[in-house]
């Protein structure tokens, strides 16, 4: 079988320690939870690592604190499935921890792995030898891009369930840096590139994602992928919505899997703010959502189809969050 | 045979509970002694001479035991006789992407990785040959098979006339033509190959994942020139086939070598991305069908075309293309039918035997053909199918001979369930409705022989009876059914009966687990010898009733000492008197039908199957729960590959697009739909207690019946396989998707084979007898 590069595995005694070791360890040195995305990764040999720092035995990044009418602050190492169980957290969230990969997997990611999981490329996600036969691309170890071999850039896609749905509702992680905490909006965790998609420092550790309160926040988070388990998305939306009668107060619509980068849609949230959510108004607000959405041919099924797909998912996600 | 009380329960399979505990010793959890591991190096390129093989810096690496490259073993080897164009390691050129040249052996597998990727291999690049129609043409560089004697890169070519093709035409009032394309697919075992090799004073032992020990028995007497009783191959704990594990394969010949050149044992066990280029799955087939039916729309002449996608090498190649042809006739009733069928080589890994075994592929075109060819003429066409299906006791106009054949209640238990006739006609909803028939093993085994094709040993003592059986179960249940039979005919329980089976030394010559042979053959031979051991059994106790079996096992070795008693089982011939006769004739066809009802979204395209029902013609159920196993595992199977799977390549690079779980879509369980399975018993007179086969057959009407029921939910046709989203909608928007042309293939003259008499259902020496002289 494949088998792991030799690492050393270190255990530190809190994440701010993690992320002293991380740094003091430099580019070969990784964090790692679950190991659900690092772990086959490095089976591939898709990162230089001697090193990795473990989370997991960390009980602080297990715990879920506050209630819904404050905000829940949920832990980097909750996992996926206790996410997707807990009956507090806003709908449309617990859905997409719920959607991500399958059962066991499940079990095994966690939140905060979630939100650094590797963007992903079918030329990429590839074993050693597959990539030396059909020459390395530029996220590891070449020098032109596959998919857009004229783009100097990697357009490798932004493949988490959960982030889309953690913009959306404006939540923050908590990071552990060597010798301080801050707090950032999911939001501006996300670079557009391929390669380097990850605003914090390599060695920061997320020690938690704090979610707002309830407060009215009607969530919906629809997925789409070939199978109903296992598979990553090709197309996602993630919606918040606050309501006033009729009428949409707010809107925030973030989308999966089309881009680098969780694909914030302004366009949309503006024409939905004010609007009345009617057919009319939901097939203009995912008409405005896809047109940004630019899927290549690095994913499962045909990417024009996928680019059309955009709409269903987007008009798809309004009504179930509109509905809630 | 109304008293039967072991056959006909639907018992758990024999290794259910060591499967269940984690007792079953699968051959990658076989651990020896000193143990070495093993890994390939493989050919990053689809086409290449090998310049150059430098293995010196593998061989420095410590902990490197063993390094073998072509020179090592140079005797090709392949399944059939006619195809001995493989290598374990290729010293000359690679043909596809995983063509393997080097192996190494180590002590463990980071440092046999290593050192294989230390070996230095200086290829020159020759231009690949990537699709049928390239295959066809004078390749750029130079033929994948250069000895070969025919032309471009044509592996086999076939042309037969059966009946009188004139007059068929003439008689016809209607007479279509169309064309199918069907993608090729992969296996998909859950276990990976694996085999373990050890050679102790002058004997070589191989525990391998295979599903014939008898044939890996022969490679490796081949290849490493040993004669066979100097080796031991035991079949391992089985992790599915699905025929991906018929052929003899290059891992299981090196770590034989590698355990000969060491001296300690050594196990290879291949990645998944390497089960993908082992392959041996289904070929891509172009195809190309026209029919002429009179006004009533009974079938009056056929002519059928096919073009086969093979890889690299030959495998059951040969097999295949007839088997693309043959079945047509056993299914539809058709008076006369022409056949032309190709098989090209090209840079791919090597296609094979996959479930169904090159029937699915016409069997996929002939029910959307009919289809349509009712739709053009305004009948039903579950009414035009029926007036042309083939009736019990009837022998085909190629010869095939039909015996018990239940295609008509099969068809009238889904017809009926699923409310087909009546179901709602609105946009987005369909039914789908396909037929099939398959063999119950092939009537000739692939390499000439006299021995029976299948042989069961019993022994008796004092402890209770042992039945030896060559037979591999490879998930399917065989075990459980040769025991079920054992203890029919002994009256004991199932449980009480001990089974050895696949394991060269101790048990006799079984043909193997594919060609869905195991139960009507291994089962036959069961049969007979346990038939002889309930009569010594009886004498021995004087036939005196209740004696309980271990007093009367006891009795028995008293009066003779430890009893044996073989069985075997040889179909008849049964084959026409011509050329290649031999690939289709079977001792039992199985019937089945079933309906597919799905959803198609007009705006995604996307197709969700609600339900599917079939019904099969098993003869009998020796085991009912085995049996509805095998129809359910078919019918997941053949969804996967009507909606999803396919075996695709880069272009130029020749390299399989996604060798992987994950981006190789094949249906999960929450992807699978309820199936309503039905078993019609039609009592085969040849079959073991009447008993037909299960394995394959029922994969095969699922796949044309899905593409007929997005058809019935949108109007659109998709004439190739998988059904995508993405094809939904390009259909919607041109009317068709599929192939536009077949290509130019130089058929040769046809072999023209009188039709027999259709009453006619001799077998074997009279059968010969009456064959006209040459
Ligand atoms: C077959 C398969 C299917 C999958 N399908 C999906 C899917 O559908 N959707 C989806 O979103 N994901 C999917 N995944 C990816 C993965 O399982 C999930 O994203 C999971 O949530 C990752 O969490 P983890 O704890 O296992 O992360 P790990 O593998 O441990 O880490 C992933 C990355 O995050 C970093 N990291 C982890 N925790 C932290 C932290 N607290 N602070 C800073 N950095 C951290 C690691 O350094 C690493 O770079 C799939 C994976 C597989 C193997
Ligand atoms: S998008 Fe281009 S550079 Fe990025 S991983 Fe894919 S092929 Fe490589």
């Amino acid at each position: 079988m494949l088998r792991l590069p030799r690492l050393r595995f270190l255990i530190p005694d809190s994440a701010r320690q993690a992320a002293a070791m991380a740094a003091e360890g430099g580019p070969t040195t990784m964090l790692v939870a679950g190991g659900t995305d690092l772990y086959p990764n490095l089976k591939r040999r898709q990162f230089a690592t001697d090193t990795l720092v473990g989370l997991t035995h960390l009980r602080e990044l297990h715990e879920v604190r506050g209630e819904a009418s404050s905000g829940f602050e949920v832990g980097a190492c909750v996992t996926l499935s206790a996410a997707s169980r807990h009956h507090e957290l806003h709908a449309g969230y617990a859905e997409a921890a719920g959607l991500v990969s399958s059962p066991p997997l499940r079990n095994a990611g966690t939140i905060g792995g979630n939100l650094c999981v590797d963007t992903r490329c079918n030329y990429y996600n590839q074993t050693q030898e597959w990539r030396q036969a059909a020459g390395y691309c530029l996220k590891k170890d070449g020098d032109i891009c596959l998919v857009a071999p004229s783009s100097p850039r990697c357009w490798a896609v932004s493949s988490s369930d959960t982030a889309p749905m953690a913009i959306a509702l404006g939540a923050t992680v908590v990071l552990a840096g060597t010798d301080q905490e801050r707090e950032l909006p999911v939001s501006a965790l996300y670079r557009d590139d391929g390669i380097d998609y990850l605003a914090k420092q390599a060695w920061e550790v997320i020690t938690a994602l704090r979610l707002p309160p309830a407060d009215g926040l009607r969530t919906a988070y629809v997925k789409l992928r070939r199978r109903g388990s296992i598979d990553f998305p090709i197309a996602g939306c993630a919606v918040a919505l606050r309501m006033e009668g009729d009428l949409v107060e707010s809107a925030r619509v973030v989308l999966s899997a089309v881009a680098s980068h969780p694909l914030e849609v302004h366009a949309a949230d503006q024409l939905l703010t004010g609007a009345r959510l009617d057919d009319e108004t939901i097939a203009a607000a995912a008409e405005a959502a896809a047109k940004p959405a630019k899927p290549l041919d690095n994913a499962d099924l045909d990417y024009f189809w996928r680019k059309r797909m955009v709409r269903v998912v987007v008009e798809e996600a309004l009504r179930k969050a509109a509905a809630r | 045979m109304a008293d039967l009380k072991v056959v006909g329960q639907p018992l758990p399979k024999a290794d259910a509970a060591a499967k269940v505990i984690g007792a079953a010793v699968y051959a990658d959890d076989i651990v020896l002694p000193r143990m070495l591991h093993s890994k390939l190096l493989r050919s990053p390129h689809p086409h290449a001479r090998i310049l150059s093989v430098d293995a010196s810096a593998a061989r420095r690496i410590p902990g490197v035991k063993g390094v073998l490259t072509g020179q090592d073993l140079p005797i090709r080897f392949g399944i059939l006789p006619v195809s001995q164009d493989e290598r374990a390691l290729e010293s000359e050129k690679v043909r596809y992407v995983g063509d393997p040249v080097a192996a190494v052996a180590a002590v463990d597998e980071e440092t046999a990785a290593a050192a294989a990727e230390a070996i230095r291999v200086e290829y020159e690049v020759l231009e690949p040959v990537l699709s049928i129609e390239d295959a066809l043409r004078q390749p750029g560089d130079e033929r994948i098979h250069a000895s070969r004697s025919l032309p471009a890169n044509l592996h086999r070519l076939q042309s037969y006339e059966f009946g009188d093709l004139a007059a068929g035409w003439a008689r016809a009032a209607h007479v279509r033509e169309d064309l199918f394309f069907f993608q090729g697919n992969t296996h998909l075992p859950m276990e990976q190959h694996s085999a373990v090799g050890q050679w102790v004073d002058g004997r070589l032992t191989v525990w391998s994942s295979t599903q014939v020990v008898h044939y890996v028995h022969r490679a490796l007497s081949k290849v490493l020139e040993l004669p066979m009783n100097k080796i031991r191959v035991i079949g391992a704990a089985h992790g599915g086939g699905f025929g991906g594990k018929t052929d003899p394969f290059a891992h299981e010949i090196v770590v034989a070598k590698l355990a000969m050149v060491t001296g300690r044992p050594v196990k290879c066990t291949l990645t998944r991305e390497e089960v993908f280029y082992a392959h041996r799955g289904r070929h891509p087939v172009l195809m190309w069908v026209k029919t002429g039916v009179d006004e009533e729309g009974r079938i009056t002449a056929m002519h059928f075309r096919s073009a086969l996608d093979g890889g690299a090498y030959g495998s059951y190649g040969a097999a295949s293309v007839f088997y693309t042809g043959t079945l047509q006739t056993v299914t539809y009733d058709i008076p006369a039918y022409k056949f032309e069928g190709c098989r090209v080589f090209t840079n791919k890994p090597p296609c094979g035997p996959k479930r169904g075994h090159g029937t699915p592929q016409p069997r996929f075109a002939l029910e959307l053909h009919l289809e349509k060819l009712a739709e053009e003429i305004g009948m039903d066409a579950v009414e035009l199918k029926r007036r042309n299906f083939m009736q019990p006791f009837t022998r085909a106009v190629n010869w095939l001979r039909v015996t018990s054949c239940g295609l008509e209640e099969c068809a009238e238990k889904v017809l009926a369930a699923s409310g087909y006739r009546t179901r709602e006609r609105r946009p987005g909803r369909g039914q789908g409705f396909a037929i099939s028939a398959y063999m119950s093993g092939a009537g000739t085994a692939i390499y000439w022989n006299g021995m029976p094709h299948s042989e069961v040993q019993l022994k008796l003592d004092r402890t209770g009876v042992t039945a030896y059986c060559g037979a591999m179960d490879i998930g399917q249940g065989s075990d459980a059914v040769i025991a079920q039979i054992v203890a029919e005919e002994l009256g004991i329980q199932a449980a009480d009966v001990r089974l050895v089976t696949a394991d060269t030394d101790s048990t006799p010559i079984d043909l193997g687990s594919y060609s869905s042979r195991v139960t009507f053959m291994a089962g036959n031979a069961a049969l007979e010898a346990a038939r002889k051991m309930r009569a010594l059994l009886d004498a021995a106790v004087d036939a005196r009733a209740g004696v309980p079996f271990l007093e009367a096992c006891e009795l028995a070795e008293t009066k003779w000492g430890a009893l044996s008693t073989a069985g075997s089982y040889t179909p008849p011939r049964i084959g026409g008197p011509f050329k290649g006769s031999g690939v289709g004739p079977s001792p039992a066809y199985s019937y089945s039908a079933a309906v597919v009802d799905v959803d198609a979204d007009a705006r995604t395209g996307i197709v969700r199957v609600n339900k599917v029902w079939i019904a099969h013609d098993i003869g009998r159920a020796i085991n009912p729960l085995l049996v509805i196993g095998q129809i359910e595992g078919s019918v997941y199977m053949a969804l996967g590959e009507a909606l999803m799977e396919e075996q695709t390549f880069r272009r130029q690079l020749g390299l399989h697009k996604w060798p992987s779980m994950l981006e190789y879509k094949s249906p999960t369980f929450v992807d699978t739909p309820e199936i309503e399975s039905f078993l019609v018993e039609t009592v085969d007179p040849e079959g073991p207690y009447g008993a037909k086969e299960a394995g394959q057959g029922p994969l095969l009407p699922v796949i044309p019946a899905l593409n007929l029921a997005v058809h019935d939910a949108l109007g659109v046709w998709i004439d190739e396989t998988p059904v995508t989203p993405e094809k939904v909608l390009k259909a919607l928007k041109d009317g068709r998707v599929g192939p536009k042309m077949f290509p130019a293939v130089p058929w040769p003259e046809p072999i023209i084979v009188e039709p027999p008499a259709r009453d006619d259902m001799r077998v074997g020496a009279e059968l010969e007898a009456a064959f006209p002289s040459a």
